[in-house]
């Protein structure tokens, strides 16, 4: 009962100037399902995700081959826009990163950026995204003020919901609890269950209890490699590769 | 003891250091300030000079001063912030621009009398503009533009790249992110470094004396292509031309606290948009 | 296509200021060359006289760069105990609330114009030289070097200050750990570690001083000879520059050799500030902070 694949790669070989970071990834992302990423420190994962929505190609000297495709289209065509690409897929980075503006114009930004004008369309989003992303009641009176005044919990929430209301299909989650306190991250977590309804999920983390707690499939990088992937039960209960088995019980990494 | 005896010594010397610069620069605008206002009047801010330079005002001067810089930062303004935007958002990082940039910092240090001469040779020969405040403002344009760039560069680069990788995350295009995102966070920045070269091309006198000023001119400036009278070159001739070295002493008095408080008031103005940028941003 | 249009207009625009400032390069040489067909290049910088409107005209600038050496030199004298001493009561001895406005009236007072400094230096300083040195004139190397060396103490305090600032407050906390005083820590642990950067303020401020004009050209006293006190009247190269270019036929000889004369000062102030770059640099990569 697989759903359809969202996201495709095949044979992905990544380059940092000479140095190989990604070799000859197969990787399918199913739609609303939650893919967790696993693997430890400098394992190609986050290179991986930011290949998705086309940021590597903001780093000099980077080269790609193979091919990654969104709903059947290789999104490294020439005639694709990163932008749009972008559009699509959105992305909630490591460290929250609100831009220094008011909590509304943080959201309403990427609306705007988008073309469209209608206020009443505008501020509606808004709230849609805030009560999606489970900060509405928290903000609602305040909406005017800095989103550098939120907490860092808030701040990540805040740009989870920046990325809902640009309405993309896909969101990746680069180590999003990566700076959080416990209670912010199992809010997020709780959110990332939420949203799978609607959306397609990647999320790379170093915590395998979160992989665990969250994903519905795991893929595991080593060195630039995807040594696993399946079903995220399988893969923590009974991984066929010795160096995953390693990995999930705390032997290196 | 005696441990604490050098360290005491030592640092009565370091508080003697500080209190001698304080003094005298105290004394510099003290002086300037007390026998500027015994000239300074309501008629010496509004009225030209009359009677070869020994009674009148120095309205020329200010206004002159007024228009030079204003001509040098709009020439400046959108040239050096544009290089600037150019080298941190478009340009490949690498060894070129390093090179770039280390050319235009070292032009920061180029003495303004060099600049004098390019201004000379360039746009007063070459292009023909004569002396006149198209000449001196351009000359003037190219003595803050390093400072222009230099200032609005590290504005740039201390927008951290996180939102701007969030920016273009949401689908927003390149120019959508410097436009909203980039220049926005920047501008405190960009503004300080604005706001303290107006006021060094206010008081630069080297670059404006072959290209664009007078000791004296009849009435106001008519055109882009007039000589005009400047507020610092202004007290340098006083003090060094003319025939009543004691009544021009006094107007000199004048124009140099006006000069003084102009550009003071300008950096004031500047240093205190950075602290208060560095007070929210701790 | 759009975003294409943009990158091009800051390309465009970018171009041009860097061919402006490269265009000063070029126009020093090319104004500069022809007085080298005249008078060798040897001969320009060690000649003893400079006599540029006599005829027949002698250009020897070596009066000017050792009035230049001189008042700069005079100037460092003046600007490195005050600006580096200020610097340090600002980071070892004033509180936060006296820092707090003595930092800022520092960088304000630093944009005082130089013709300010040069008019204080003719109305307060020269006849004040002229009665305690019983001096024909009291503008002099000495009244030049005070007016800069005082001009460029506010510079030089606040980029050692800066420099100071760069230090790790852990360096100092390890000292007083091993029961050193401030002062042994301040002399034998900080100083030592901003030594670089605040020899880089120093070298920027003598820079200044070596470019700086107008004061030179307002109270220096003007004559052409090599100096052999320092309370002679000299002519330091800006102040050539700026006195004669009004005087000088376009095209003359006498033109081309104050160009001349510019491009020295360009190549030494710019040699100064690589020098600086460099030590600054190094000092960075020390202190394992960002290059």
């Amino acid at each position: 009962m697989d759903s359809k694949v969202k996201i495709k790669a095949e044979g992905v070989n990544f380059f940092y100037a000479r140095s190989q970071a990604l070799k000859d990834i197969n990787l399918d992302i199913y739609e609303n399902q939650v893919t967790a990423i696993i693997g430890p420190s400098g394992c190609g994962k986050s290179t991986f995700i930011r290949l998705l929505n086309r940021m590597n190609e903001l780093l000099p000297h980077t080269n790609i081959t193979g091919r990654i495709s969104l709903d059947g289209r290789d999104i490294f065509e020439d005639s694709v826009d990163a932008v749009q690409i972008r559009k699509r897929v959105g992305m909630v980075f490591q460290k929250p990163n609100p831009f220094p503006k008011s909590i509304f114009e943080n959201i309403s930004y990427g609306i705007k950026v988008n073309g469209i004008k209608d206020k009443t369309f505008i501020e509606e989003k808004v709230e849609a995204s805030l009560k999606k992303a489970a900060l509405w009641q928290e903000v609602r009176d305040r909406l005017s003020d800095s989103a550098l005044k939120l907490s860092g919990g808030q701040q990540q929430r805040l740009c989870i919901a920046r990325c809902l209301a640009v309405e993309s299909e896909v969101i990746l989650f680069d180590e999003p609890c990566a700076s959080l306190d416990p209670i912010s991250t199992a809010k997020i977590e709780e959110l990332i269950t939420e949203l799978k309804k609607d959306y397609t999920i990647v999320i790379v983390t170093h915590n395998m209890q979160q992989a665990a707690r969250v994903s519905d499939y795991t893929a595991f990088f080593l060195m630039g490699e995807l040594i696993e992937f399946g079903r995220t039960q399988d893969i923590f209960t009974a991984p066929k590769d010795k160096r995953t088995e390693d990995y999930i019980t705390g032997r290196f990494g | 003891m005696k441990k604490n005896l050098i360290q005491d010594s030592g640092f009565f010397i370091l508080f003697l250091c500080m209190l001698t610069t304080l003094i005298f620069l105290g004394l510099i605008i003290y002086f300037i300030s007390v026998r500027g206002l015994k000239v300074i009047s309501w008629e010496f801010l509004t009225q030209g000079p009359r009677m070869g330079m020994t009674q009148g005002g120095i309205a020329p001067a200010i206004l002159g001063t007024v228009y030079l810089t204003l001509g040098a930062v709009l020439f400046a303004l959108p040239l050096g912030l544009a290089c600037a935007i150019y080298l941190c958002e478009y340009s490949p990082k690498g060894f070129t621009v390093n090179l770039i940039k280390m050319g235009i910092n070292n032009l920061a240090g180029v003495p303004s009398v060099v600049f004098g001469l390019f201004g000379l040779a360039v746009f007063v020969k070459f292009f023909g503009f004569g002396v006149s405040i198209l000449s001196g403002s351009l000359t003037l344009g190219i003595v803050i533009l390093p400072l222009i760039i230099s200032a609005s560069q590290e504005a740039l680069l201390a927008v951290p790249q996180s939102i701007r990788e969030a920016s273009l995350s949401l689908g927003a295009t390149k120019w959508a992110t410097i436009k909203n995102i980039v220049l926005p966070t920047a501008l405190p920045g960009i503004l300080t470094g604005i706001i303290l070269s107006i006021g060094r091309a206010a008081g630069e006198t080297a670059p404006i004396l072959f290209t664009a000023a007078a000791f004296y001119t009849r009435g106001y400036p008519r055109s882009i292509f007039s000589e005009v009278m400047a507020l610092p070159y202004h007290i340098y001739a006083l003090m060094t031309e003319g025939t009543h070295p004691d009544q021009q002493t006094a107007i000199a008095y004048g124009s140099s606290l006006i000069l003084l408080f102009l550009v003071l008031l300008i950096s004031a103005a500047a240093i205190f948009i950075r602290q208060r940028q560095k007070n929210i941003h701790g | 296509m759009k975003e294409k249009i943009y990158k091009g207009i800051f390309a465009v625009l970018a171009f041009a200021s860097l061919a402006f400032l490269m265009g000063i390069v070029i126009v020093l040489f090319k104004e500069a060359l022809p007085i080298f067909q005249k008078v060798k290049i040897g001969e320009f910088i060690f000649g003893r006289y400079w006599y540029p409107t006599y005829s027949p005209a002698e250009f020897g600038i070596l009066p000017l760069i050792m009035a230049s050496v001189w008042v700069t030199f005079g100037a460092v004298l003046v600007c490195v105990p005050l600006g580096v001493g200020s610097a340090l009561y600002l980071h070892e001895l004033a509180g936060d609330k006296q820092r707090a406005i003595i930092k800022p009236l520092i960088e304000i007072l630093a944009s005082i114009p130089s013709v300010v400094y040069g008019f204080f230096g003719m109305v307060i300083l020269t006849p004040f030289l002229q009665d305690l040195f019983h001096l024909p004139t009291g503008l002099c190397a000495l009244n030049a070097s005070l007016v800069l060396g005082l001009m460029a103490v506010p510079t030089v305090c606040s980029l050692a200050d800066d420099a100071l600032n760069y230090v790790p407050k852990s360096f100092r906390e390890a000292s007083f750990a091993v029961g050193a005083n401030r002062w042994q820590t301040l002399t034998q642990v900080i100083i030592p570690a901003a030594g670089s950067g605040i020899s880089t303020a120093i070298i920027l401020g003598m820079s200044r001083a070596i470019g700086e004009t107008m004061t030179v050209l307002m109270v220096s006293g003007g004559a052409a000879v090599i100096p052999h006190t320092f309370l002679e009247p000299v002519r330091p190269m800006t102040a050539a520059i700026a006195a004669e270019m009004g005087e000088a036929p376009m095209g003359g000889l006498h033109y081309h050799a104050l160009f001349a004369i510019a491009l020295i000062l360009f190549l030494i102030t710019f040699v100064f500030n690589i020098v600086a770059e460099m030590i600054s640099r190094r000092f960075r990569i020390k202190l394992g902070l960002s290059g």
